[in-house]
């Protein structure tokens, strides 16, 4: 692996798999978010109409949404940055109260607090989303007033996550070194010291 | 975390019909008159969700618009928009019902009934079902005779006291009170009486067939 006895440039941050859930769930995310808002939006409807088909595509979609996110804890990497991400330190607190975390002083570990609980709502969202989802598509299931409340529950946690997602997607777009991390598995040492130093620190012990 | 979540959404799934009904109460008053249209675009209250199963449906309007009462009946006809407006109407109020949860409540429906347009064509013996067809092309709903002859089962003409609009499937479409709302065929073109009661469009694609609401 890394040479510890000189600084190397660059390092690894996601293992292939992670990598491949990562994208099988963006366009999973993607299909129910854009379907979604052709289901929802009247205007949209009536333009695209097919709502069989639509609807067919989004729920389809949907189930198949956690599969990845199950299938990646049979690698080693994902089933470690899941732990990491589950741990919650008195740092994490700190970060998130903080009105300066971004300027270092908090030192972050491989993911920072605002990471982690993006993915606490997205895991969780996911699940609520699949529930609620399975209730309003397979109409026998319970009684009416518990298929509005799942439609009532199903419309807010998707808008929720819709945001959770912008926002994702607005901070990779301001960070194309975090991007690149995401495409092929491996950071600059200097973003890693700058975004994620306790970190860097440990899988290059070695750096200054 | 992820556990708090899914017990909130159990939590919404059970209180959430309550929720939903105290909210738009309060809300109903300002989506009515919001002229921006912004509150259409967050999931509150309980509003009006539009549905097509094809590609953009083709506007009709009194000039162009017809509806056909035929099969099996002894005196086929074929309405115009102001030979329907001619007959008896029927007014009144009742929530729209959808089968995956949503509805809208009261509202104020005016038509002519199915009941007496079937009358008018004098149905054959071995009538048994009622084909409702839509001039869309592709949508069509079942009913047995004797769910069409409801009294709450009308051809719609007027909505909120307006004339129905194309997005709410006017001119003219079906409102049957006691069903789920894939029973109301939007874009009404034909009423064709059958000796069968074959599934329509939803009914096929695993809605029940007939769609009473359980409550």
């Amino acid at each position: 692996m890394s040479d510890r006895s000189s600084s190397p440039s660059s390092v690894d941050r996601f293992a292939p798999a992670e990598r491949w859930v990562h994208r099988s769930v963006a366009m999973l995310m993607g299909t129910c978010l854009v379907t979604a808002v052709i289901l929802y939006n009247g205007s949209i409807m009536l333009a695209v109409g097919h709502r069989h088909l639509v609807e067919t595509v989004h729920v389809w979609s949907g189930l198949a949404l956690p599969v990845p996110m199950l299938l990646g804890a049979l690698s080693a990497a994902y089933r470690a940055d899941v732990r990491r991400l589950n741990r919650v330190t008195s740092a994490d607190w700190r970060w998130l109260r903080s009105r300066t975390r971004r300027d270092g002083t908090i030192r972050v570990g491989k993911f920072n607090a605002g990471q982690k609980v993006n993915a606490w709502l997205v895991a969780g969202s996911t699940g609520v989303l699949l529930g609620t989802g399975i209730l309003m598509y397979w109409t026998g299931l319970v009684r009416l007033a518990w298929r509005s409340g799942a439609t009532f529950v199903h419309d807010w946690t998707a808008l929720a996550v819709g945001l959770l997602v912008l926002g994702h997607l607005v901070y990779a777009v301001r960070d194309p070194e975090a991007r690149h991390g995401m495409r092929s598995g491996r950071v600059s040492l200097r973003w890693a010291r700058r975004e994620h130093a306790a970190w860097a620190d440990e899988v290059d012990p070695s750096g200054t | 975390m992820v556990l708090g979540l899914l017990g909130l959404g159990a939590l919404g799934v059970v209180t959430g019909a309550t929720v939903q009904d105290g909210l738009s109460r309060f809300l109903a008053p300002i989506q009515m008159n919001d002229p921006t249209g912004l509150t259409s675009l967050v999931p509150l209250g309980n509003t009006w969700r539009y549905y097509s199963v094809t590609g953009a449906v083709e506007p009709r309007d009194a000039a162009t618009y017809t509806l056909k009462v035929d099969g099996l009946v002894d005196h086929p006809s074929t309405y115009r928009l102001s030979d329907l407006e001619a007959l008896p109407q029927l007014s009144f109020t009742d929530d729209f019902h959808c089968v995956t949860g949503w509805h809208v409540p009261d509202v104020p429906w005016t038509g002519v009934r199915v009941a007496d347009l079937l009358e008018r064509a004098a149905p054959t013996t071995d009538a048994v079902g009622v084909r409702f067809h839509s001039f869309d092309g592709t949508y069509s709903v079942n009913m047995t005779l004797d769910q069409a002859r409801a009294d709450d089962v009308v051809v719609a003409l007027r909505m909120y006291g307006e004339p129905v609009t194309h997005d709410h499937g006017g001119p003219v479409r079906i409102y049957s009170g006691s069903m789920y709302g894939y029973k109301s065929t939007k874009w009404l073109s034909g009423i064709e009486v059958t000796d069968n009661d074959d599934p329509g469009y939803w009914e096929s694609r695993g809605y029940p067939l007939d769609g009473i609401i359980d409550e």
